[in-house]
């Protein structure tokens, strides 16, 4: 967890402490009323300012990827998971080609003979296959596309332990 | 009036960090702070908002390990087996997808997450046995480098192009 510079021991474990419990009790239930932040705020015993700066602050550091909806799979658009067999020697120039598209979200290497997995995401299954098929022809590699049948659980949303005044890049 | 897909296409880069976020968002696809506030709540109760709130990149946070898990389940027995790993704080996600044989035989994935790679293999052992589920073919494909990460997009407007080049 990274905090800023701050000299004195007990505020910098404060905040990490403040920060805590920001990221955990509104993952969920995160307040739908005209002043969100405001909202929050009184419910930490703090200021509506705090929690707009902790929250951009989080933001700068990379550690907030926003404040939204997780919408349903598959209920807005369409999406699907892919995998690629990539030659090593070719994974970067690969995966750079498939992360270009805006309609890639997520593009990691996994360890598996299946090594470049993407969450690509379209307005409709048209574009999806078409964006697919235009990613095949570029990088002359097969993709597996695994589109979710059945969502038993989603949740990106799980309690977070931090780790005290540690900076893990 | 809301336009939904305005609206989702507004709500898909976040909530501004100002005093009157849905206000925000409200002007920007010519509607009121009321109707964006109860029309994010109608989509909550329908399901097809499955959380809203904090997003956060894990691996910034010290959840450095993932692994997506993959199981060969018979198909009769994939309903039950995926709602047993959904029962777990560390699984995130678990859900059906298609087999393609002979190349992916695989029928059930779910992402586990922990602090390490050990951490991750002990909460697969944990639900192994939870779910009695060790006779399964099954494999942990953990995550490497990560080359892009970001919410999805499902609405590109010119400028979530531009955006997305930068």
């Amino acid at each position: 967890m990274t905090v800023e510079s701050i000299g004195h021991n007990e505020t910098r474990q404060y905040k990490t402490e403040l920060i805590q419990q920001l990221l955990n009790e509104f993952q969920h239930d995160f307040p739908l009323s005209a002043t969100p932040y405001a909202d929050i705020a009184s419910k930490l015993g703090v200021t509506e300012q705090t929690v707009i700066d902790l929250l951009s602050e989080l933001n700068d550091q990379k550690i907030l990827s926003r404040v939204g909806a997780v919408f349903r799979p598959n209920r807005v658009g369409a999406s699907t998971l892919a995998a690629m067999a990539v030659p090593e020697h070719k994974l970067e120039e690969v995966a750079d080609i498939i992360s270009s598209y805006p309609a890639v979200n997520h593009n990691y290497e996994r360890e598996h003979h299946f090594n470049l997995w993407f969450v690509a995401t379209a307005e409709n299954v048209e574009q999806l296959n078409a964006i697919l098929a235009d990613m095949e022809q570029k990088t002359e590699i097969r993709i597996l596309s695994l589109p979710m049948e059945k969502d038993y659980h989603i949740d990106l949303g799980f309690p977070l332990q931090l780790i005290q005044g540690g900076h893990h890049d | 009036m809301i336009n939904e897909r305005q609206l989702i296409a507004a709500l898909q880069h976040g909530l501004p960090l100002v005093s009157h976020p849905y206000a925000v968002i409200a002007e920007q696809i010519g509607s009121t702070e009321n109707e964006v506030i109860d029309y994010i709540r109608l989509m909550k109760e329908k399901g097809d908002i499955k959380r809203f709130g904090i997003v956060v990149h894990h691996r910034q946070l010290g959840y450095k390990a993932n692994a997506m898990v993959v199981w060969d389940i018979p198909d009769d027995r994939v309903d039950e087996l995926g709602e047993c790993f959904g029962q777990f704080d560390f699984v995130t996600l678990s859900y059906r997808r298609p087999r393609h044989l002979p190349d992916w035989p695989y029928n059930l994935f779910c992402m586990i997450h922990g602090k390490d790679r050990d951490d991750v293999l002990k909460n697969l052992d944990l639900m192994v046995q939870h779910c009695n589920v060790a006779a399964f073919r099954h494999e942990p494909l953990f995550s490497n480098r990560c080359f892009k990460q970001r919410g999805a997009i499902y609405i590109h407007s010119q400028d979530d192009k531009q955006a997305s080049k930068a």
